[in-house]
């Protein structure tokens, strides 16, 4: 399927306004065109920070996990962590980029509390992945969202500022220099996003991809993952870009959708009053839904940028880019395919590839002989709101993928009712108890042999000669007060279908 | 007692066969330190106190019979630009005030893991950036043959403390001629090695692709000494060569018969000064005598080095010294009432006027507008001395010239001309521009003060500059012939 991405699609992806002109009598109504660019910074999850061996634990005491060189102390070098490096390959790969042989470091300079060195050390002419997509799945209808460039980076320290919410007003702040220096991608989208919408399922679909990738671990409340919003207004139909605004650091899926549509409204409103949209970089504030200025255009930096002499091109040979491809993991897109082909419903699906651990269980489920459907049928459904009453993750579940398929045998051959195998599995994921186990202690297995069955049937339709007529006259439905004698008789364990089957079978022989 | 006199390489034999104490060689030089120290003004830090209880260490070691390695012993001076643990690190600037490096230089280590006695720490001009000293926000060091002049620099502190006798060896830095310079005005040996030879983990970045650390000497044997001691790869510096080191010492072997010279005529003209350049013809003439040849050769890049360095060395200092903010370390002025101020006024006052104009040369430079007239241009023009170089090396084994146009200049000579200073380093920059090793040895006087050659080898051609060194050595004798008057004061 090919996607043009240049074209809005449907009303979702416009923005309209009125607009008052004056000197003129009538009202012109005036349809703007939303466009979009998304920056999404991911941390890597490597164990070390990206140019010294300090840890990148996140939570620890401020300023333990700190050495010469991400303290920016005079005389300290950068080494280039090449785990790093790898990471940023496979995100390259994953996203369909061109991953260059050659990449340059560069510095990129201004003057910062939280940045010790006075530059943070980051690609710039020559990023390690350019020009790559990420499909996304709009309203049912696949969308091609391109992806201008990768670039590697390390992120900065943290202030904490007392008294004031910013620098400015604060009567100290305090600097933590645990992050600065731990590794970063920078994922530069191009402007090819119309709607809130399209933005929330491309950092979805992103965070997905890396999350499954195992190279970020996707926690947007830690700022493992966070996202620049490029945002401007064109009219409908025009080709240049309108003047856009960056609104930094939004760390939640809500937020994103929120801050596009509150910068899409004032942008309409300022357009059209006649105003101008004036660059910005903006900053959301949850608190109010709204965005806010952080800086003008005017007020912004000079970085000048130039190569980092510290540290020489970056050169990653063909054959090392092949090796790590050749070790990709799945990607989500493949399993759905996989899935959908094994029959499993779209629900199922998303709620499945939804945590890389939830499909890695399943597929450990088929990889030990359970059928797809089947084993998906209680991974989303009851192990799954099971897991969650207990707080129990599938990676931690008690229920291993071979207890799965050993419950799955269990009804499989008769043994347990659906109703049957929902208990044995509620204390399985109590006790740690496979269902076998549990099945042979309590010896409650599904009666399914006929000649034991045909008894108790004989025996309720003897004691109930009235409701035998009735369904002998018809009323079929009564066969159900019958089958609940036998089931109680039984104590729930016979076999539902076949207790129907004999009943029937039964009260025909009369 | 005059042990202090004697070279590394003839106190560890001495220090071996037991003939002489470290103790003694320690305790002499301190004496000696003390009556020059007051008209030289090498060090900026002394570990007098130090030194004495490592000396008797030491001697208890020798003693025993220990095997102890080549440098055991050693009084080094190093350069306030290079970590010792423990120690302020001052870069002979304000800004740094009450620094103290919780860290070594790898160079540092590696000489603690010899057993070096580390001296002190030497004067320099601020933040490596000058050729005089001059630029030392503390005092200005001066030159052992004339203490009217200047001992060059930046690494003037470790030239002059070699020169005057308060060292056997030393540690400076080069980036643009700080080590080759003030060993030319000093009359010693002084050694750049090729970029990527030796560590620069722990030496205070002032033009991070042009620094290296290098050493000082009276000999070229203790050149090679020391190089072999601290150079190497070293994973805690991404730009150190994976190339193994070589036994630089060991493998010392004077060369001069059949030595093909090259001398960039760009570099014999007119800017050499005339008792400059007769000195340096008379060196050449000595290895022409004894079986080399030398001939003038064009390389026209060379003409545009020194413009290329003040673009690419400022460019690359004013990022360097970003991190001096006053926010983690250093001087903070407490003045000031909000962030913007604290930055600019801690580095207003923190660092001195030579330091600000190159910060402000290479912001300049890198600015958004200018950087491909400047910037771009400017690696451009490097990419082409690195040719010339590579050109004249595939006819000639070693490139000489005169290390310096001049002999050491006075005191104050150069104070309301920058420029003028700048061009001090006509002949050093080009090799830092291309990475390239070179060494300056003493090779004659002029106007009573000493002249340097400068031998300049091909890439990772350490071993080679110092063979040839050593060549020329044993037909001039300089080790003895030029000896400073502080060198030969105490008897």
């Amino acid at each position: 399927m090919t996607i043009d991405s240049s074209e809005p699609k449907g009303e979702s992806g416009l923005a309209s306004s009125t607009a008052f002109h004056p000197g003129e009598a009538t009202v012109k109504q005036i349809h703007y065109e939303v466009v979009i660019g998304i920056e999404v910074h991911a941390q890597l999850k490597t164990n070390t920070k990206l140019f010294c061996g300090c840890s990148t634990q996140f939570g620890d005491r401020p300023n333990t996990n700190v050495c010469p060189v991400c303290l920016g102390m005079p005389g300290a070098l950068p080494v280039l962590n090449r785990r790093a490096v790898e990471y940023a390959i496979m995100a390259g790969l994953a996203l369909d980029c061109d991953v260059r042989n050659t990449s340059v470091f560069s510095r990129k300079n201004y003057f910062y509390p939280d940045l010790p060195k006075g530059y943070q050390i980051s690609q710039f002419d020559q990023p390690i992945c350019l020009g790559g997509h990420l499909d996304i799945v709009v309203d049912g209808v696949k969308k091609r969202i391109g992806i201008t460039r990768i670039h590697m980076e390390e992120d900065a320290g943290k202030l904490i500022h007392q008294g004031s919410d910013t620098i400015a007003g604060a009567t100290h702040s305090h600097v933590d220099l645990n992050r600065a220096c731990t590794p970063l991608i920078e994922i530069v989208s191009e402007p090819d996003i119309r709607t809130a919408q399209e933005a929330r399922l491309y950092v979805e679909g992103l965070r997905q991809r890396l999350v499954y990738l195992g190279i970020c671990d996707g926690n947007m409340d830690e700022g493992s993952l966070r996202a620049d919003i490029n945002v401007s207004l064109r009219p409908v139909g025009t080709e240049p870009f309108g003047t856009r605004t960056e609104t930094k650091n939004v760390n939640s899926f809500r937020s994103i959708e929120r801050a596009i549509h509150s910068e899409i409204a004032r942008q309409t409103q300022l357009l059209t009053a006649g105003e101008r949209i004036v660059q910005q970089t903006r900053q959301y504030d949850e608190a109010t839904q709204t965005t806010r200025v952080l800086r003008d255009k005017e007020e912004s930096h000079d970085y000048r940028y130039f190569p980092e002499p510290d540290l020489y091109p970056l050169v990653v040979t063909s054959e090392w880019i092949d090796t790590i491809r050749a070790a990709l993991p799945e990607l989500p897109e493949a399993k759905a395919t996989r899935y959908r082909d094994a029959g499993l419903s779209d629900f199922e699906i998303d709620v499945v590839l939804n945590e890389p651990e939830t499909s890695q269980y399943l597929d450990q489920c088929i990889g030990a002989g359970a059928v797809p459907k089947d084993a998906a049928k209680w991974v989303v459904g009851d192990l799954n709101s099971l897991l969650k009453e207990t707080k129990q993750s599938f990676k931690e579940s008690k229920v291993t993928p071979d207890g799965l398929v050993q419950l799955l045998g269990l009804i499989q051959s008769g043994k347990l009712s659906g109703k049957m195998a929902k208990e044995v599995l509620e204390k399985c994921v109590q006790t740690g108890q496979s269902p076998d186990a549990i099945v042979s202690a309590s010896g409650a297995t599904q009666i399914s042999d006929t000649g034991e069955l045909v008894v108790v049937v004989d025996r309720i339709l003897d004691a109930n000669p009235d409701v035998v007529e009735k369904v002998k006259n018809g009323k079929t439905n009564s066969a159900d007060f019958l089958m609940g004698q036998v089931m109680k008789e039984t104590k729930g364990r016979a076999k539902p279908d076949l207790v129907r089957s004999l009943i029937l079978e039964c009260i025909a022989r009369r | 007692m005059t042990t202090w006199r004697s070279s590394a390489v003839e106190l560890g034999k001495a220090f071996r066969n037991r003939s002489v104490k470290v103790a003694d060689v320690v305790t002499s030089l301190w004496l000696h330190h003390d009556q020059v120290e007051p008209s030289v003004k090498s060090y900026l830090t002394t570990f007098q106190s130090e030194t004495m209880a490592q000396a008797q260490v030491l001697d208890a070691q020798f003693d025993r019979g220990e095997t102890l390695p080549l440098l055991a012993g050693i009084p080094i001076a190093i350069k306030d630009n290079i970590h010792v643990q423990g120690v302020p690190t001052t870069c002979a600037s304000q800004i740094l005030k009450g620094f103290i490096p919780p860290f070594n230089a790898t160079v540092t280590d590696r000489l603690q893991a010899q057993q070096v006695i580390v001296t002190g720490k030497t004067n320099l001009d601020e933040f490596a950036m000058g050729s005089s000293t001059e630029n030392s926000s503390f005092h200005t060091s001066l030159n052992p043959w004339d203490t009217s002049r200047v001992p060059g620099g930046s690494s003037g502190g470790s030239a002059a403390a070699v020169a005057a006798g308060q060292a056997v060896v030393s540690l400076g830095s080069d980036t643009g001629g700080s080590i080759r310079q003030p060993a030319a005005f000093c009359g010693v040996v002084g050694m750049k090695p090729t970029y990527g030879r030796v560590s620069r983990y722990g030496l205070v970045a002032f033009a991070s692709s042009l620094d290296q650390i290098g050493p000082f000497s009276r000999t070229v044997e203790d050149a090679a000494l020391v190089l072999e001691a601290i150079s190497g790869f070293d994973a805690h510096d991404a730009t150190s060569s994976p190339r193994l080191s070589e036994s630089y010492y060991s493998s010392l072997k004077p060369t001069v018969a059949g030595l093909k010279i090259g001398v960039p005529k760009e570099l014999f003209g007119s800017e050499i000064d005339p008792g400059v350049k007769a000195q340096v013809v008379a060196a050449l003439d000595l290895l022409k005598a004894n079986g080399a040849t030398w001939e003038e050769i064009a390389m026209p890049s060379l003409k545009e080095a020194v413009t290329t360095y003040y673009i690419i060395a400022p460019a690359e200092a004013s990022a360097n010294l970003s991190r001096f903010d006053g926010v983690r370390y250093g001087y903070r002025d407490g003045g000031a009432d909000n962030l913007r101020d604290m930055f600019r006024q801690s580095r207003g006052g923190g660092f001195g006027p030579e330091v600000k104009r190159r910060i402000i040369i290479g912001t300049y430079v890198l600015s958004s507008g200018y950087y491909d007239a400047y910037y771009t241009k400017a690696q451009k023009l490097r990419s082409l001395i690195v040719r010339d170089f590579a050109h004249a090396f595939q006819k000639y084994d070693v490139i000489m010239t005169p290390t310096t146009p001049s002999v050491a200049f006075k005191l104050g000579e150069h104070e309301a001309n920058p420029l003028a200073m700048y061009l001090a380093d006509i002949a050093t920059i080009p090799v830092n521009m291309a990475g390239l090793p070179a060494i300056s040895v003493p090779c004659g006087l002029d106007q009573g003060l000493p002249v340097g050659l400068q031998i300049i080898g091909p890439a990772f051609g350490d071993q080679q500059i110092l063979n040839v060194a050593a060549g020329f050595q044993e037909l001039s004798q300089f080790p003895t012939r030029f000896q400073s008057p502080l060198m030969r004061s105490t008897q």
